[in-house]
């Protein structure tokens, strides 16, 4: 009887490789175990920042991602009609010369022909540094349908926003509230937070229209309506004001509550700070009654104050503030009905975070020194901290709310302190410190300057004189001037419609718009595939690269495969989206644990190659030669500014550098034997109060995120909003078209004021009755899964889920199917019954359904018989108001995609075998995955 | 049918806090990722891995409930992971013919020697908890081993010495240690929190406990002060703000 031994032992691999996990967004350190040159197992790096040893389902099942049947295995060229999924392969030399013959002729003549977006790409300021050097302004990553909502809000208040800049302090609060969490986001960092303060019974509450996940395990649910987060946030708001449980020496001294805003109806500089000769905001010191500048040391800031200066009467902001959210709108009471919470909740909630923030105070005995050089003995915090995403930004009214959760946030002094919010670097970074835009395109030359930035008035602005957008996404216009990170939703209805011109190319990346990336999903399949009167497609050409057979490959006309994560060099850069923590700088990289087995290369090496073929400044040398071998070799020689490149660690061929120094030929390999990271801890007294703290902004100096200091307050009153809406008024030369007029009046008010989401406005409410949701399980991520035979096991079903409230009203039966009507489309879907959930909203997880023939899927898999995606339902374009125009279904100030603002109506449908619409079957371009897996037989 | 050992000296065991346990599957997979490459053992297989019904074998799943409190209130959802709970008395192990199920003496943990199983499948109908499954492709039968080759395995660093769900579950709701000891980190846990044999009514003893669900919805109560008589006008607020500024 071979029973095992009592304490068996066995050897568990050859080799262990340490890179960085690509199942999501997190980034991750992995332990890859390697046996016979083959990837064994996966687990959790233990020393990594992230997630410090633990790892996620889909992290662990990353074998089975680099295994996927759906892998592409060759460059494709389209030889049926688009869509069809008939491709023959072809070289890599065949595929450039391709890429480069319609390319070329673009730079040379109309750079701004190219239309170059990327998906879930994480090396921005690789590919959109390419972008710049080939002209064209039309580059963005998915930001705009994501979470820019989040993040403009963030960095225009204060200076940094949730998830990848900032944190909750998890060893120190006390309470956690989660507003519209999605799962995929800071996935481990989050669950890590809510075991730490489970286990020390620290509360977490959830504030969400389902409990599911995070907020199953929250110790209170608020079930909230979709899109009244910020009538919420204001009756809380409220609630401080009124009981005064406001942190007043926080505000006087780390905000802009004590500026003085002209209040003089009509004057020219109305509703702008009262500055002095040097352009420095003035305040009132209550010491001695005098205008001084606010960063004057030793003064105590007025924040009641209300004076006349020049004839023109100017207020303290808080006061303002205090007007806008004292007034009736924002009582619990007038909230309640629509917010789907009882008033008493609401007080009961503001009564807790101020007793948590004012009578839980931690005191650490850390002395610091702020910026004006003003010594403080204690760290003094406030336990409580926020996190908020997707729930609260993808609606069109996302931008405000997120910037009313950071102003609860101030008002409770729980930013950057023991037991708040606290910023990882890079951030904090204020607008004033980021880039503004640029997309001002001229034949054969470099754009004029980075894409993205922050404008902060209308002359920012990316509009030609004739009024005419730059950039086919419309980005930086009045339609949407904050849109800091592009609006890639728009771009394929933008182009079909030549609005507002036409392009040539479309190239993309890692982003499947023709499923569930894309709003109105049939109808952007038919953009893709219509064609004009002379019989060519209405967008000439569209290039595309992938790592397997998604949805989108079979609309290219040219597919450049990529690798897997495990077979590929990259950099989570310091000057991208980076890995910091907010104890420490960090970042990290991927390399090649295997090398491909099919002929696929990483897409950023691809670009390498292009960009050199295409003769792009800062890809080739004086000689015209090519600057760099592959992106290996770009991540450790390009130096974006002197001395600053995209890995901080180990610069300087000695390795000394640290953020600073010359490029280092070793770096990768210091990379790897440190297990594929590196992280600079900020010092102890700088660790906390960073926007003010003088030992912070000389640490960030000294490892290069600034190269001077640049120590800010928060903006409670938001000035560069209150530009755009003077400009709304009538100031100033550069003004708004007439029928935006109002629009930013309301939208732009400078401290923020809820206002209902745009659909919600403009269909009949009796119509379209309820709300309807997407999240992805935490499981999978985006439509990656279903090629995973692990995680399909979890979920590869699923079904519309209704609360209560609408399964009896309408009668519904387990089993039964339902037709799902907006005022853009229809579809039919399996429906199931959840109780955990808001009254007057249904939701669905998100990109299980699959097209037929993708994926390497079956065709009668369940993802592609029942699985279904709502992205039919939801307009790009907001319905017509009979004005002729198109409205973009986006916030006003960002261009966030407002997909949660959808409005259904839902009847029953007879019983169903299949979920509509129903598309043809795809040819595959990789075949079907095989019946059985038995993984693990090669290693017995 | 195969004899129990009348006592164990060490009682192996998990402990799972449905306080905290979010429902992500991490254990599911970390699970599947190590004992599918385990030396000794059949691989996990699954059938139809890419198909209309896929079929894989899994030694650990979780089930979400949801549950409305008798007491009124909104419903809640509980996350339930579920394997081998590695009984005292396990039905599992005294019902098999062939004497491939058997429990240790020296730590509790309830095994099957893969050589002896014939993949009848009685083992599977008599464990109450459904905490067995025939792999398909090899035609023995599978079940959580505490991940017997991690927790003595001398290859891995000791602090990895833990079973693989317990190494990768993100919010800490996995615990692995003696419950026969009082004195163990989970056993003071189990005290603490209440932790709860599954479905006692069986009779089966078993060694894993579950942390109970905190209660929800208890949170917050209370409303705040006005902090001055009208300071819930704005021409009230500037009032207290103003005499609170002076007293700063």
């Amino acid at each position: 009887m071979a029973r095992p031994e009592p304490r068996p032992s066995p050897p568990v691999s050859d080799e262990v490789r340490r890179t960085t996990c690509y199942m999501c967004a997190c980034r991750c350190g992995i332990n890859v175990h390697m046996q016979n040159g083959q990837v064994k197992y996966i687990e959790g790096n233990r020393d990594h920042p992230v997630n410090r040893g633990v790892l996620c389902a889909k992290g662990s099942a990353g074998i089975m991602q680099h295994l996927s049947p759906a892998r592409l295995r060759a460059p494709l060229k389209r030889v049926g009609p688009r869509g069809s999924g008939e491709f023959e392969e072809i070289s890599w030399d065949e595929a450039y010369e391709i890429a480069t013959g319609w390319l070329k002729p673009l730079r040379e003549n109309a750079p701004e022909k190219l239309a170059f977006f990327t998906g879930r790409d994480q090396s921005q300021s690789f590919t959109g540094y390419w972008a710049q050097a080939f002209g064209t302004p039309n580059y963005a990553a998915h930001g705009g349908f994501c979470s820019v909502n989040m993040a403009a809000a963030g960095i225009y208040t204060l200076g940094g926003a949730f998830w990848e800049f900032g944190q909750p302090d998890w060893e120190r609060t006390k309470l956690l509230v989660l507003f519209g969490v999605a799962e995929d986001h800071d996935s481990n960092p989050i669950k890590i937070g809510i075991g730490q303060l489970k286990a020390r019974g620290a509360k977490v509450i959830g504030v969400n229209p389902i409990r599911s996940g995070y907020n199953a395990v929250a110790d209170e649910w608020f079930g909230i309506t979709p899109g009244t987060d910020g009538l919420f946030i204001g009756a809380l708001i409220h609630e401080l004001l009124r009981a005064g449980r406001i942190d007043l020496d926080y505000l006087a001294r780390y905000t802009n509550a004590p500026f003085l805003v002209n209040v003089e109806s009509g004057h020219e500089a109305e509703g702008l700070f009262l500055r002095g000769e040097d352009g420095h905001a003035l305040v009132r010191d209550r010491r001695t009654g005098r205008l001084v500048p606010y960063d004057t040391r030793g003064i105590r800031p007025d924040l009641a104050a209300d004076l006349t200066h020049d004839g023109a009467r100017h207020r303290a902001a808080l006061t303002l503030l205090a007007e806008r959210y004292l007034s009736d709108k924002y009582s619990p009471a007038a909230v309640a009905e629509r917010c789907g919470i009882d008033a008493a909740r609401i007080r009961a909630l503001a009564a807790e975070l101020a007793r948590v923030a004012f009578e839980e105070e931690i005191a650490l005995d850390r002395p610091w020194t702020d910026w004006k050089g003003e010594r403080h003995e204690k760290m003094i915090g406030r336990p409580v901290s926020f996190h908020a995403m997707r729930g609260i930004s993808a609606h069109s009214n996302g931008f405000q709310t997120a910037r009313a959760l950071h102003i609860l946030q101030i008002l409770l002094g729980s930013v950057e302190v023991p037991g708040g919010f606290r910023f990882k670097p890079p951030y904090p970074k204020p607008p004033e410190a980021h880039p503004r835009p640029h997309g001002h395109a001229a034949p054969g030359k470099p754009l004029d300057g980075p894409h993205l930035g922050y404008p902060l008035g209308p002359e920012h602005l990316l509009v030609g004189e004739d009024g005419r957008p730059l950039r086919i996404d419309k980005a930086f216009t009045w339609e949407h001037p904050l849109s800091v990170h592009g609006l890639m939703h728009m771009v394929i209805a933008n182009a079909h419609a030549g609005d507002p011109y036409p392009i040539d190319t479309l190239f993309l990346y890692m982003a499947n718009m023709a499923w569930n990336s894309s709003m109105n999903t049939a109808e952007t399949i038919a953009m893709l595939t219509d064609r004009g009167d002379d019989g060519e497609y209405v967008i000439p050409r569209i290039i595309y690269s992938d790592a397997y057979s998604s949805e989108m490959v079979a609309y290219a006309d040219l597919v450049l495969p990529d690798t897997t994560y495990l077979e590929r060099h990259d950099c989570i850069s310091l000057l991208d989206r980076p890995i910091c923590e907010a104890d420490a700088a960090a970042d990290a990289i991927r390399w090649p644990v295997v090398e491909p087995d099919r002929n696929v290369k990483g897409f950023q090496t691809v670009l390498v190659e292009l960009g050199a073929r295409l003769g792009l400044p800062g890809f080739v040398n004086a000689d015209g030669s090519p600057k760099y071998r592959d992106y290996a070799d770009y991540i450790v020689n390009h130096e974006r500014r002197p001395g600053v490149g995209p890995l901080a660690g180990w610069r300087n061929p000695d390795g000394s550098g640290q953020g600073r120094g010359a490029p280092n030929p070793d770096q990768l390999e210091r990379y790897i034997e440190n297990g594929g990271f590196w992280i600079a801890h900020i010092p102890e007294e700088a660790r906390f109060y960073k926007p003010w703290n003088a030992a912070y902004q000389e640490w960030a100096v000294k490892i290069g995120l600034y190269d001077s200091a640049q120590p800010y307050v928060f903006n409670l009153y938001s000035e560069p909003l209150r530009r755009f809406q003077r400009a709304a008024e009538g100031h100033g030369p550069i003004q708004p078209p007439e029928h935006l007029r109002a629009r930013i009046r309301t939208a732009f008010t400078p401290i923020p004021d809820w206002y209902p989401p745009f659909e919600e406005e403009l269909v009949d409410e009796e119509a379209f009755p309820y709300h309807a949701l997407t999240q992805r399980p935490m499981h999978m991520y985006h439509s990656w899964g279903s090629q995973n035979a692990w995680l399909r096991q979890i979920t590869n079903a699923h079904k519309l889920y209704l609360p209560a409230e609408i399964w009896e009203e309408k009668g519904f039966e387990e089993g039964d199917w339902a037709w799902v009507t907006s005022a853009h489309g229809r579809i039919k879907v399996p429906v199931g019954r959840m109780d955990a959930l808001n009254g007057k909203t249904m939701w669905t997880w998100n990109a299980i359904g699959k097209r037929r023939g993708t994926w390497a899927l079956h065709p009668d898999a369940p993802e592609a018989v029942k699985g279904f995606i709502i992205n039919h339902l939801i307009g790009e374009l907001l319905p017509p108001r009979g004005d002729g125009m198109r409205w973009a279904n986006s916030d006003p100030v960002t261009g966030q995609a407002a997909w949660f603002d959808l409005r259904v109506a839902i009847e029953k449908a007879p019983r169903g075998e299949e979920a509509e619409p129903v598309f043809p079957e795809i040819a595959s371009p990789v075949g079907r995955g095989p019946g059985i897996v038995r993984f693990g037989e090669a290693f017995k | 049918m195969t004899d129990l050992p009348r006592s164990t000296e060490r009682k192996l065991g998990l402990v799972i806090d449905l306080d905290t346990c979010v429902g992500c599957h991490a254990c599911v997979i970390s699970c599947k990722g190590w004992n599918t490459v385990s030396a000794d053992n059949a691989p996990l297989s699954d059938f139809d891995a890419y198909g209309p019904d896929p079929q894989g074998t899994f030694l650990n799943r979780v089930h979400s409930y949801e549950v409305t409190p008798e007491e009124g209130g909104a419903a809640q959802v509980v996350h339930f992971p579920r394997s081998c709970l590695h009984c005292e008395d396990a039905p599992c192990v005294t019902v098999c013919p062939t004497g491939a199920s058997f429990k240790r003496a020296e730590d509790g943990i309830v095994l099957v020697n893969e050589d002896d199983c014939m993949g009848c499948g009685l083992c599977a109908w008599a464990c109450p908890y459904g905490a067995r499954e025939l792999d398909l492709a090899a035609g023995v039968m599978k079940k959580c081993t505490l991940c017997i080759d991690r927790i003595y395995n001398e290859n891995l660093p000791e602090e990895d010495r833990v079973p693989a769900c317990v190494r990768s579950c993100p919010a800490g709701a996995r615990h692995f240690g003696d419950l026969g000891d009082p004195d163990s980190a989970v056993s003071r846990l189990v005290a603490e929190r209440g932790g709860m044999e599954l479905m006692p009514e069986c009779g089966t003893r078993p060694v894993n406990r579950y942390l109970p669900p905190r209660p929800r919805d208890r949170a917050v109560k209370g409303s705040l002060e006005n902090a001055a008589e009208d300071s819930a006008r704005p021409s009230g607020f500037l009032g207290w703000l103003d005499r609170a500024l002076e007293a700063l």
